[in-house]
């Protein structure tokens, strides 16, 4: 039985003649984190972009547990145990706390199902876990358009853990929290990691030592260096690619 | 003044939270009883108050508040503004009309001069040259057919035309233009295929709905009656939707469209969901005018009507079901009222009452009460 959970194979994009993938193979372990760096432009988003459907490749195949991703629609791919995380914090604004956690538990998620949808022990002590887990649990009734921008990036980290999803896609999970926010971010990624695979974008370089498997550099629709950190961040092309311009 | 201006009061006064004061725990009682304080003035105070004409015209606004109320939830919290329930209002109307008419002309001996065979033909038909009833108009001869396709086709007609619009994400205004512009259809066809419907005049004259006299003074209190309880069925209904799973779900999709595909739901079968409940509440709306006034008409199912019930909905407040029937209530008396005393000049009255709602309230009558809500 195959280890790989995310297989990308020759995969292209091109907005307006602009190739912001090009070519692209990419691959991913079951239980890895894997961090994508590179500068900007580098078409790091629009590869995350790219799996859970929200951009559709002019070429190529993204095989995810023996699925195309490339035919199926955005929450299809969810269901199929796909998580994505967006750069922005986007969270259900005028939902509290608990009703964002809830409406993401990752069953019934069709009309009549939610329409008869019971908040039984199970689903409370599921978003009572998770709660606990976000450093959320004194704010479940507060309605979430009142919580601070790291609160936000927690909550909506939460809205992923309860779905449950295999693979996790996270766009620059730390971008805008305080020292402190990002260490227990650091602590809360690791203990989510736990059990599957992530892919991770990020440019804090301490952080990304912290917390990565293995690294995969990407440079203009390309991969330009994948492999362990300190391997990258000694590779030449690599520091030609950041510091050279 | 500009509206940014005008929009602050509003802004500013959601802010204060004087909760624990008197006002405020009056205010969570009338919340907390909304549906049965609605349904004391509807089925006592106001029968024991309005005399037969009163309640007969009380009972035709009630008819336009199912419209307000499928638009709480259809535009208050899936966030599509429709500009055309006139059209489901107007399919309700029409259908019914339909049976009934059938029923109006088997009973008059004069009909069966014109058709030397098969079922007797409605008079406007004949006019126009139609001399066999079409085939189409046949089986509403029957209740048991006509009943099931009044809640079934305006309903299944709007999952069809929403699911079609949003599964290729055309959402927002541009629903809204769409919504318009089949408004404005309806109303053509309506008019133009004057020997089917009965053209500009529309289907007139019915006088009984499966033998029962519509227009004897029981039947007009019989008819309130109905009207009213079926309208507060549909609140009911619309507020178990709005407590469900599924009315977290259609706040996210109206917030955040992009968003809740990354939760897993389809949106397009949420709002395709929640635009065909308000044309089911429509419909019966437009099935309860037909029987309490006699006729069905265009003048009910084209952009006019379709845009006063967005007014209704934006008095009464879109987040408020219980408001989307104070509010057409206010504004149908304020109508009948402006009407008679300012006969040319009225609909100028409705035009700056919705502007000035949306700018100064934007949540309606219902809105008013927020800043003893905490909210």
């Amino acid at each position: 039985m195959s280890t790989t959970i995310l297989e990308i194979n020759n995969l292209s994009v091109s907005f307006d003649g602009f190739k912001a993938i090009d070519d692209l193979n990419f691959y991913v372990d079951k239980n890895e984190l894997r961090v994508v760096i590179g500068p900007n432009g580098a078409g790091k988003t629009t590869l995350l972009d790219m799996i859970c459907g929200k951009t559709k490749p002019t070429y190529g195949t993204i095989e995810f547990n023996g699925l195309n991703l490339e035919r199926m629609l955005e929450f299809q791919i969810t269901r199929a145990g796909v998580g994505r995380k967006f750069q922005n914090p986007l969270v259900y604004e005028d939902l509290t706390v608990s009703e964002n956690l809830e409406i993401s538990y990752p069953k019934k998620r069709d009309i009549v199902g939610c329409l008869f949808f019971k908040r039984n022990q199970i689903v409370r002590d599921e978003i009572a876990r998770i709660a606990d887990l976000i450093f959320l649990k004194d704010e479940m009734s507060r309605k979430s358009a009142h919580l601070s921008h790291g609160q936000k990036q927690w909550l909506e980290i939460g809205m992923l853990l309860m779905q449950d999803p295999q693979l996790l896609l996270l766009d620059e999970p730390v971008a805008g929290m305080s020292a402190r926010e990002r260490e227990l971010t650091g602590d809360l990624l690791r203990k989510i990691a736990e059990g599957r695979s992530m892919v991770v974008i990020e440019h804090d370089m301490e952080f990304v030592r912290s917390v990565a498997h293995k690294v995969t550099v990407l440079h203009q629709g390309k991969i330009l260096a994948e492999g362990s950190m300190d391997r990258v961040q000694n590779d030449p092309r690599v520091i030609e690619v950041y510091l050279g311009h | 003044m500009d509206d940014f201006t005008l929009a602050v009061p509003a802004q500013s006064a959601s802010d204060v939270k004087p909760s624990g004061s008197r006002a405020a725990s009056v205010v969570r009682l009338l919340d907390r009883f909304a549906v049965p304080l609605l349904a004391i003035l509807l089925l006592i105070i106001l029968p024991a108050f309005a005399g037969t004409f009163r309640l007969g015209l009380l009972g035709k606004y009630l008819s336009f508040a199912f419209c307000a109320v499928g638009l709480v939830l259809a535009w208050g919290y899936g966030g599509i503004l429709s500009l055309g329930q006139g059209i489901f209002f107007g399919l309700g109307s029409y259908i019914l009309a339909m049976f009934m008419k059938l029923e109006s002309t088997s009973a008059d001996p004069a009909a069966a001069v014109f058709v030397s065979e098969g079922p007797p033909v409605p008079d406007f038909m004949t006019w126009n040259s139609v001399d066999v009833l079409p085939w189409w108009w046949v089986p509403f001869a029957h209740l048991w057919f006509t009943i099931p396709m009044l809640l079934i086709l305006p309903t299944a007609l709007a999952f069809g035309l929403g699911y079609a619009n949003f599964r290729k994400r055309v959402g927002g205004v541009y629903f809204s233009i769409v919504t318009l512009a089949l408004a404005a259809m309806a109303s053509i066809i309506i008019v133009g295929q004057q020997g089917y419907t009965g053209g500009i005049n529309g289907i007139t004259n019915l006088t009984t709905f499966a033998g029962f006299d519509i227009q004897s003074d029981t039947a007009v209190y019989t008819m309130y009656y109905v009207t009213a309880l079926l309208l507060l069925a549909s609140i009911l209904a619309g507020r178990f939707i709005l407590r469900s799973r599924l009315g977290k779900v259609l706040i996210a999709v109206r917030d955040r469209e992009d968003r809740i595909r990354f939760s897993g739901y389809d949106p397009a079968m949420f709002k395709g969901f929640i635009f065909a409940i308000a044309a089911l509440f429509s419909a019966i709306g437009g099935a309860m005018f037909t029987l309490q006034v006699g006729f069905a008409s265009p003048s009910v199912s084209g952009i006019v009507p379709s845009i006063e019930m967005v007014i209704y909905a934006a008095v009464g407040g879109r987040l408020s079901l219980v408001g989307a029937v104070y509010g057409t209530l206010v504004v149908g008396l304020a109508k009948s009222l402006l009407s008679e005393q300012f006969a040319n000049i009225w609909m100028y009255f409705m035009g700056a009452l919705f502007i000035i709602c949306t700018m100064v309230f934007p949540k309606g009558l219902a809105g008013i009460l927020d800043k003893y809500r905490g909210r």
